[in-house]
C-alpha cells in the first residue's frame, strides 16, 4: 500500500512538472535568464506549490510527530546549494523533470541523470576521503 | 515576456503541491526528488533495503507521467550539447547530495515547513542558476 501510494504522488508530482513547464530546460533558462527574454512563470510554480504546501506541512508533521535532523545553515548547505546552481543554471535541469524528462528517450537527458547520479555519489564518497 | 504562461503554471505548480502533501500526509516522506535519487546508490550511508522500495514506486510513477504526457504533447529538446550537459549533471548531482536538496526538497518542501536552511538554499541556488545561465548564454 506504501508503495503503491509513493507511486501515485510520484505521478501527480510528475504531471505538475510537465503541467508547469519545469520538465522543459528552455523554459527553466528562460525563468534564470533575468537579463535576456525573461519569462518568469517558474515564479508561479513554486508560488502555487509553496502555497499548498505552507497549507499543509505543519499540520502533517504536527501529527506525525516528524522530526528533521539538521537546522543549522552550515557549508555544506550553501557549497551545495550553489554547486547546485551552476549545473541547473547550465542545463536547465534540476532532478525532478530529468528524472521524468527520461521518457524523451532522448540522449541528452539520460547523459544527464547518469552524470548526476554519479556526481551524487561522489559527494557520499569525498567527504569522507578528505577527512571532513 | 511572450513566453508567459501563468494558468498552466500556477496549475502545475498546485499539483507539485499536492502530490508533496500527499507523500507527506500517506508515507511520512519529504518529496525531494534528489534525495529520494540519491538515496538509492553510493554504498556508504545510503539507505538500507527495506527503505528502498518507496522511493523506486515513487520514481516509477514520475516517469511514467513522462510517457503519459509525451503520449499527448511534444517532447521539449534541450538546447545545451553534450559536454556541457554532462557537466551540468555533475554539479546538480554533487550538490544536492552535499546541500541535502533541489528544487523540490528545498524549494517546494522545506519552505513549505517554514525551514530555514531551505530559505537560505533556494535563494543561493536561484542566484547561481543566473549567474550560470547569464555566463552560458550571454557570455560564452
Amino acid at each position: 500500500m506504501a508503495h503503491l501510494s509513493a507511486f501515485g504522488a510520484g505521478l501527480l508530482f510528475g504531471i505538475g512538472l510537465w503541467l508547469s513547464g519545469m520538465a522543459n530546460p528552455k523554459k527553466v533558462l528562460d525563468f534564470l535568464d533575468v537579463t535576456g527574454n525573461w519569462d518568469p512563470s517558474l515564479l508561479l510554480v513554486m508560488g502555487g506549490a509553496v502555497t499548498v504546501t505552507l497549507l499543509f506541512f505543519g499540520k502533517i508533521i504536527k501529527k506525525r510527530g516528524l522530526a528533521f535532523e539538521k537546522t543549522k545553515v552550515d557549508a555544506p548547505l550553501v557549497i551545495g546549494a550553489a554547486v547546485f546552481g551552476v549545473g541547473w543554471g547550465i542545463g536547465g535541469y534540476c532532478p525532478g523533470p530529468a528524472v521524468t524528462a527520461l521518457a524523451n528517450l532522448s540522449t541528452s537527458v539520460v547523459v544527464f541523470v547518469v552524470a548526476m547520479i554519479a556526481g551524487g555519489i561522489l559527494a557520499r564518497i569525498a567527504p569522507s576521503r578528505w577527512g571532513a | 515576456m511572450a513566453n508567459f504562461t501563468p494558468l498552466s503554471a500556477l496549475a502545475g505548480g498546485v499539483l507539485i503541491g499536492l502530490a508533496s502533501v500527499w507523500l507527506l500526509a500517506a508515507n511520512g516522506r519529504i518529496a525531494g526528488i534528489s534525495g529520494i535519487l540519491h538515496g538509492l546508490f553510493g554504498g556508504l550511508r545510503a539507505s538500507p533495503p527495506g527503505d528502498r522500495g518507496w522511493r523506486v514506486a515513487f520514481l516509477a510513477g514520475l516517469l511514467l507521467a513522462g510517457f503519459a504526457w509525451l503520449a499527448f504533447f511534444p517532447a521539449e529538446k534541450s538546447e545545451t550539447g553534450l559536454i556541457p550537459l554532462t557537466l551540468a549533471g555533475l554539479l546538480v548531482g554533487f550538490g544536492t547530495r552535499l546541500g541535502g536538496g533541489c528544487t523540490s526538497g528545498h524549494g517546494v518542501c522545506g519552505l513549505g515547513r517554514l525551514s530555514l536552511r531551505s530559505l537560505v538554499a533556494v535563494i543561493v541556488f536561484m542566484a547561481a542558476g543566473m549567474l550560470a545561465t547569464y555566463v552560458m548564454r550571454h557570455v560564452l
